[in-house]
């Protein structure tokens, strides 16, 4: 009986055509990543090791202050940071998540209309943040009235993510195969009876996933806020819809404009104060796909 | 035909909705309302910028802006020529595209072509994370970490903030970009491909650098020009890393303003509402949302005209 084996000549002809050339291709591809990788790490490390020196319970238990940079903390920046979100989850999550089922469930692709929404989505995912600061600015705060607070700030983070929303839960919606929808219609369930017990319900880690990513997007968003005059210094805690505010991003471009040393060592540990929250909501977002992914 | 096909069925037993179904309308409206959100948006950026833009160019006129080579909206008198931003703005995306593009696409041939699926799926939501540090951090690092490096281990003159720090950081936010938009395109190509060019004695490397890459070809273009969009309209790192002091140069090595990051200075100082300076950033406001707008388009034009479509 003969072993069927690959004749060593075989390997070496194979080995003879796959000159140092390969090697150095497959090093090039291996080096970039890692430089993209690298860069990551320094950015972490070079903010933790700047910041962390300040990182003490001063920075969430006192107010913004420009005299005392000892003395200076970030809670009303904080607590401006937890309102917008907030109020940017109970806007952005619904609807977008509605928008992502009509266009997923009911929209009939050959009207005009359907394609029309389906591509505005796509640019507007694709618009500089700042241009949402001047739609705040132009038409919210001034033309419909809402003033300069943080009601006016989180409808503009809402409106930036909600493309981000809308496009990852139409991929959550879309993974659920078109054979439940069918029992559950054969069954003489409606259509939205179909979209509420069955499709949702299968749709939901990952629907939560682009949700929990598109909010640590706009925790991070500075420049539609800043065009909002939320720079300026605001020692106080929002306390209503209309309250002036500051965030997080905000508050650390303040302090990076300032130009005492202390300042930027401020700045790096309230950096740490936020890359820490994006982490964490990264993490949960990266477990919750992992877990509950289910393939059909 | 109309009344043959209701003639087929027997009278009194009618098939189709036996009665009108007002809930299952009421949700398709208000599913409808959602998605028109988003229309709502597009109009009022539009609606925003426009007024304010038509009342700038009554007042600059539309000359001195295109053609002005000075921009000092707080000059005595104030000079409105966009060029110097104009310059700034192309430099820095530019460099950032020098950065992203060969790093973003080897990276991208890598977990597409070489990487097993253990070590594609802890690096891929790394590379997330790395597109998910807000950019105010990346400015304070641009800031702090890479411009003293370029001025004390380069041999030139580098200015305290400047555009080539900017345009390297903006380079490094928009690798991850670039690199899971060409891997998703790479990713696309299907395997038969790749077996026939191995079937034909093909190694890796020319597997991937002559069959998968050009069959992706039109994918990673739109994702590229995705990523210039994205650098063309970064806002915090310039801002932070590269000045406030435009001037007619392409010199990465001095201050630079980018139209965002003019919007952004402009717009966090007290302008009063109504004069030229609060018109100026509406006028800067439309070019970049016009630039991108058209960056964007092209992207999803060659995305459909040229995709090659398998199976």
């Amino acid at each position: 009986m003969t072993v069927l084996t690959t004749p060593k000549t075989a390997v070496r002809l194979a080995a003879k055509g796959r000159p140092l050339r390969e090697h150095l291709f497959r090093l090039a591809l291996v080096a970039s990543l890692v430089i993209a990788l690298g860069f990551l790490a320094l950015v972490l490390y070079s903010m933790i090791s700047k910041g962390m020196g300040r990182f003490d319970a001063r920075l969430w238990e006192n107010m913004p202050s420009i005299r005392r940079p000892e003395a200076a903390g970030a809670q009303s920046a904080i607590t401006g940071t937890m309102w917008l979100i907030g109020l940017t989850a109970v806007m952005a999550l619904p609807t977008g998540i509605l928008a992502a089922i009509y266009l997923e469930e009911y929209a009939d692709r050959t009207r005009w209309y359907n394609r029309v929404i389906e591509l505005n989505i796509q640019n507007l995912a694709a618009i500089p943040s700042i241009i949402y600061g001047i739609l705040a600015l132009g038409i919210i705060a001034r033309v419909l009235g809402l003033g300069f607070g943080v009601l006016t700030g989180a409808i503009a983070l809402s409106l930036l993510v909600l493309p981000i929303v809308i496009i990852s839960a139409r991929e959550a919606i879309r993974a659920v195969p078109p054979s439940i929808r069918e029992g559950s219609l054969a069954l003489g369930a409606t259509q939205w009876q179909t979209i509420y017990r069955q499709v949702l319900p299968a749709a939901i880690p990952g629907i939560a996933t682009g949700s929990i990513l598109a909010l640590s997007r706009a925790i991070g968003e500075a420049a539609p806020l800043i065009v909002l005059g939320a720079a300026t210094f605001v020692p106080f805690n929002p306390e209503s819809l209309f309250d002036r505010f500051s965030a997080l991003p905000v508050q650390i471009y303040f302090w990076i404009t300032q130009s005492r040393e202390e300042f930027h060592l401020l700045a790096a540990a309230a950096i740490v104060i936020l890359l820490a929250l994006l982490l964490l909501m990264n993490s949960a977002a990266i477990l919750l796909r992992n877990r509950y992914q289910k393939r059909y | 035909m109309e009344r043959s096909s209701r003639a087929a069925t027997a009278p009194g037993l009618r098939l189709g909705r036996s009665r009108p179904r007002y809930g299952e309308a009421i949700v398709k409206v208000v599913l409808l309302v959602a998605a028109l959100v988003s229309i709502a948006t597009t109009i009022g950026i539009v609606a925003s910028l426009v007024s304010p833009t038509i009342e700038f160019f009554a007042e600059v006129g539309i000359v001195e802006f295109v053609t002005g080579t000075s921009w000092g909206p707080g000059f005595r008198p104030p000079t409105y020529g966009v060029l110097p931003l104009v310059t700034s703005t192309v430099v820095i995306t530019l460099i950032a595209v020098l950065v992203a593009v060969p790093l973003g696409l080897l990276a991208a041939i890598y977990l597409s072509e070489y990487a097993s699926r253990r070590v594609r799926k802890v690096i891929k939501p790394t590379l997330e994370v790395l597109a998910g540090i807000p950019t105010v951090v990346l400015g304070f690092f641009a800031l702090t970490v890479v411009t003293p490096f370029l001025r004390e281990w380069t041999p030139f003159d580098v200015s305290f903030k400047n555009g080539l720090s900017a345009g390297i950081v903006v380079g490094i936010m928009i690798i991850p970009l670039v690199a899971s938009l060409a891997e998703d395109a790479m990713a696309a190509v299907p395997n038969g491909l790749r077996e026939g060019a191995f079937a034909l004695g093909s190694s890796r490397m020319t597997t991937s650098l002559r069959v998968v890459f050009p069959a992706a070809l039109s994918g990673i273009i739109a994702g590229v020009i995705l990523a210039v969009s994205r650098a063309f309209g970064e806002t915090m790192i310039v801002v932070i890393a590269a000045g406030s002091n435009p001037a007619l140069t392409v010199n990465p090595l001095q201050e630079m303003v980018t139209f965002a990051s003019y919007i952004a200075q402009a717009a966090s100082g007290d302008i009063p509402v109504g004069s030229t300076v609060y018109k100026a950033v509406f006028a800067v406001g439309s070019l970049l949302f016009v630039t991108t707008f058209a960056l964007n388009y092209i992207s999803a034009r060659i995305v459909r005209r040229f995709r090659e479509v398998y199976e």
